[in-house]
C-alpha cells in the first residue's frame, strides 16, 4: 500500500491514534480533574474553595456572547490580551534565541570565550526576573520594552546554558573524525558543533519558551496595559474572579501551543533523531 | 582500491607488495599522563616499523595503551619523546593520509550514509579521482550499503555502520589506515563477516594497515605481521610473522600453523596480562591460589 496523502493521511493517522489507549486515558484524566474542580468549588463549596469560580461559571462566561464579568471569546478585548502577550513572547523568544544560541555555541566551542563570559552568566542567571522589574522600568520607557526585556532575559539564560551544554555533550570521536578527514576549525563548527548541539538546543528552547511566559506574566502584572498577565492581576484588583481564571486557562493553552510549535520545528530539523526514535518503537 | 591487478599479481608471484605503498616508523616513542607525583607512563620507549603494503596487527593485554598508540599515530596527541614518521616525514597532527576507523562508530549521526562518505573530500574540495558522487556511490555499493545510501547511521546495524565507516575512510585514499578495534561490540557472526570483508578490501591493493585488537584469533586471521605489546608501559614485546597464505579463509584458523602462532602469542600475552594482574594488590590473593592450582 502506498502512503496515503492529504486528508486520507489525516484520517489514517487519526484512526491509528484512536486505536491506542492514549486519547481515552487523556479524556478520563481530564474529566476526573474537571469533576474534582467542580466538586470542590461548586458541588460542595468546600471550605474556601467556594470563593473560587467553578468550571460551570467559568465556561459559561468564557463562551457567552454577553459575559457577566466582561471577558469571553466574543469580546475583542480578550483577543487584544492574547495578542499582546503572544507578540511580546514572539519578540522576546526571537531575541533570546538569536543571541543565546550563538552565544552558547561559542561558549561551548571556545575555551577562551567561555572563560570571558561564563562567570558573568552564572552571576546573572540566579537573579529572578521579578528582581529585575525595578531596573527594567528605570532602564526602559513605556510599557512594552521593559516587559519584553524581562521575558528575553529569563529565556536567554536558559537557551545559552543549554546550548553550551549541548556542545559539551558532543562525543570527542566526532571532532576527531572530522579532524582526521581534514576539516578546518570553522568547518568543524558548522558540521559538528552546530548539528551535534541541536538536540540540547531544542530541549533548551522548549524550556526557554516556558520560562519566557513565566517572566512575561510576572512583568505584565507589574507593568503593562494589556496582556494575559495584566488581565489576571487587573481582574483580581477589580474583584472579578472569572476573567482571572479565564486568563489563567488561556495562558496555559497558549503556552502549551508555543511549546508544541518549538517541538515541531525541532523535529523537522532533526529528522535523523526522529527516525531513531521511530525505530526504537518498532 | 583501483589497481587491484598488479597487487594480486604481486601476491601470487611473491614479489615485494610494498611497491608504491607507504611505510611508517615509530622511534623510541613514549607517552604518559598525569601530574608528576602520579605519573602514568603508558608507552615506554616503543619502537615499531610498519612495513609498506603490510597488514600489521597490534595486540596487547587490555589497558596496555593500544588506544594511546592509535591516538599518537593519528596525530590526535603528540608523543612525550620520540618521533613518528610516515614515509620519512614526521607526523604532527591529524591528516587525511592517516585515516582512523574508530572503536565506537564515529559516523556523524546527523548525516546520511552518503553524506558521511563524501564528507571529507567535499570539505577539503580536493577530490582527484573524477566524479566524487559517482565514486561514492560505487564505494557504497562495494560495501553493500546501496539500499542504505540515504539512511542515517542510527538506522543501520552495527556491521553496516562499520562498513560505512570503512568506506568513509577509503574514499580519501589514505596512505595508511589505522583500525582501532573496529569490530569490537559486534556479534560473533557479523564480526566474522566483517573480518572477511575487511581482508577482501585489503588484499585488493594492500594499502598499509595498522590494526589494533585485543582478540588473538582476529589478529592471527588478519595479520601479515603480529606485534605483541608488553604490559604498561608498553613496548614491543615480540614480532611474529604470520605466514598463512592469502587470500585467507576461516578454515586456515584450524590449521596447525595457525594454532602454533596462536599459542606462541597467547603465552606471551598471558605472561604480560599476569604481570599487570599481580601489579594490583587486591589481586595478590587470587594470584597465590592461581599459582597453586596452575602447578
Amino acid at each position: 500500500m502506498s502512503k496515503p496523502t492529504g486528508l486520507a493521511y489525516f484520517w489514517y493517522t487519526l484512526e491509528q491514534r484512536m486505536a491506542t489507549p492514549t486519547p481515552y486515558l487523556t479524556m478520563f484524566g481530564l474529566s476526573l480533574w474537571i469533576f474534582t474542580y467542580w466538586l470542590l468549588c461548586e458541588g460542595l463549596e468546600f471550605w474556601r474553595f467556594g470563593k473560587i469560580p467553578g468550571p460551570v461559571t467559568v465556561l459559561t462566561d468564557w463562551f457567552a456572547r454577553d459575559p457577566f464579568q466582561g471577558i469571553s471569546i466574543f469580546k475583542e478585548e480578550y483577543y487584544i490580551h492574547i495578542w499582546s502577550s503572544c507578540r511580546r513572547i514572539a519578540i522576546a523568544f526571537c531575541i533570546a534565541t538569536g543571541v543565546g544560541v550563538p552565544l552558547g555555541l561559542f561558549m561551548g566551542w571556545s575555551k577562551a570565550f567561555r572563560d570571558y563570559t561564563f562567570p558573568i552568566l552564572e552571576v546573572l542567571r540566579p537573579i529572578p526576573p521579578l528582581a529585575w522589574v525595578p531596573l527594567a522600568i528605570l532602564m526602559f520607557s513605556g510599557f512594552e520594552t521593559p516587559v519584553i526585556f524581562l521575558a528575553t532575559l529569563a529565556s536567554l539564560f536558559v537557551t545559552t546554558l543549554n546550548t553550551m551544554l549541548g556542545v559539551d555533550s558532543i562525543d570527542e570521536e566526532y571532532f576527531r573524525a572530522a579532524g582526521c578527514l581534514g576539516s578546518s576549525k570553522w568547518q568543524i563548527f558548522t558540521n559538528v558543533v552546530v548539528p551535534g548541539a541541536l538536540p540540547f538546543i531544542f530541549t533548551g528552547l522548549q524550556i526557554s519558551v516556558g520560562v519566557a511566559w513565566f517572566s512575561l506574566v510576572a512583568a505584565e502584572m507589574v507593568s503593562g496595559d494589556y496582556g494575559l498577565g495584566y488581565l489576571i492581576v487587573d481582574s483580581f484588583m477589580n474583584n472579578v474572579t472569572v476573567p482571572m481564571v479565564i486568563g489563567m486557562l488561556t495562558l496555559g493553552l497558549v503556552g502549551w501551543g508555543t511549546s508544541v510549535m518549538v517541538r515541531q520545528v525541532g523535529r523537522q530539523l532533526m529528522q535523523w533523531q526522529v527516525k531513531e526514535l521511530a525505530q526504537q518503537d518498532r | 582500491m583501483t589497481d587491484a591487478g598488479p597487487a594480486n599479481m604481486a601476491a601470487s608471484e611473491g614479489i615485494d607488495f610494498g611497491a608504491g605503498q607507504s611505510r611508517m616508523e615509530l622511534k623510541n616513542v613514549s607517552k604518559g599522563y598525569g601530574e608528576e607525583w602520579e605519573f602514568d607512563q603508558v608507552l615506554g620507549n616503543l619502537s615499531l616499523e610498519v612495513e609498506a603494503g603490510m597488514l600489521t596487527v597490534v595486540v596487547g593485554p587490555s589497558g596496555c595503551g593500544k588506544s594511546t598508540l592509535v591516538n599518537l599515530i593519528a596525530g590526535f596527541e603528540t608523543p612525550d619523546t620520540g618521533t613518528i614518521l610516515l614515509d620519512g616525514s614526521e607526523v604532527t597532527g591529524p591528516g587525511k593520509e592517516r585515516m582512523v576507523v574508530f572503536q565506537e562508530t564515529a559516523l556523524m549521526p546527523w548525516q546520511t550514509t552518503y553524506e558521511n562518505i563524501v564528507f571529507g573530500p567535499k570539505l577539503r574540495g580536493d577530490y582527484q579521482g573524477g566524479n566524487l558522487e559517482a565514486e561514492a556511490v560505487k564505494l557504497i555499493e562495494k560495501v553493500g550499503l546501496a539500499d542504505f545510501k540515504d539512511k542515517y547511521p542510527l538506522q543501520l546495524s552495527g556491521g553496516m555502520q562499520r562498513r560505512a565507516e570503512l568506506a568513509r575512510a577509503l574514499i580519501n585514499e589514505p596512505r595508511i589506515m589505522i583500525m582501532d578495534e573496529p569490530f569490537r561490540g559486534l556479534d560473533a557472526m557479523s564480526r566474522e563477516l566483517m573480518q572477511e570483508f575487511f581482508l577482501k578490501i585489503f588484499e585488493e591493493n594492500r594499502r598499509t594497515q595498522i590494526f589494533v585488537t585485543s582478540e588473538i584469533d582476529e589478529a592471527i586471521f588478519l595479520a601479515d605481521r603480529l606485534v605483541v605489546l608488553s604490559n604498561k608501559p608498553a613496548e614491543v614485546r615480540t614480532v611474529i610473522d604470520i605466514d598463512l597464505p592469502r587470500p585467507r579463509d576461516f578454515k586456515m584458523m584450524s590449521s596447525p600453523e595457525a594454532y602454533r602462532y596462536k599459542s606462541e602469542a597467547m603465552e606471551i600475552l598471558h605472561e604480560e596480562a599476569m604481570k599487570s594482574f599481580s601489579d594490583s594488590a587486591s589481586a595478590s590473593g587470587f594470584m597465590e591460589v592461581y599459582a597453586k592450582t596452575g602447578d
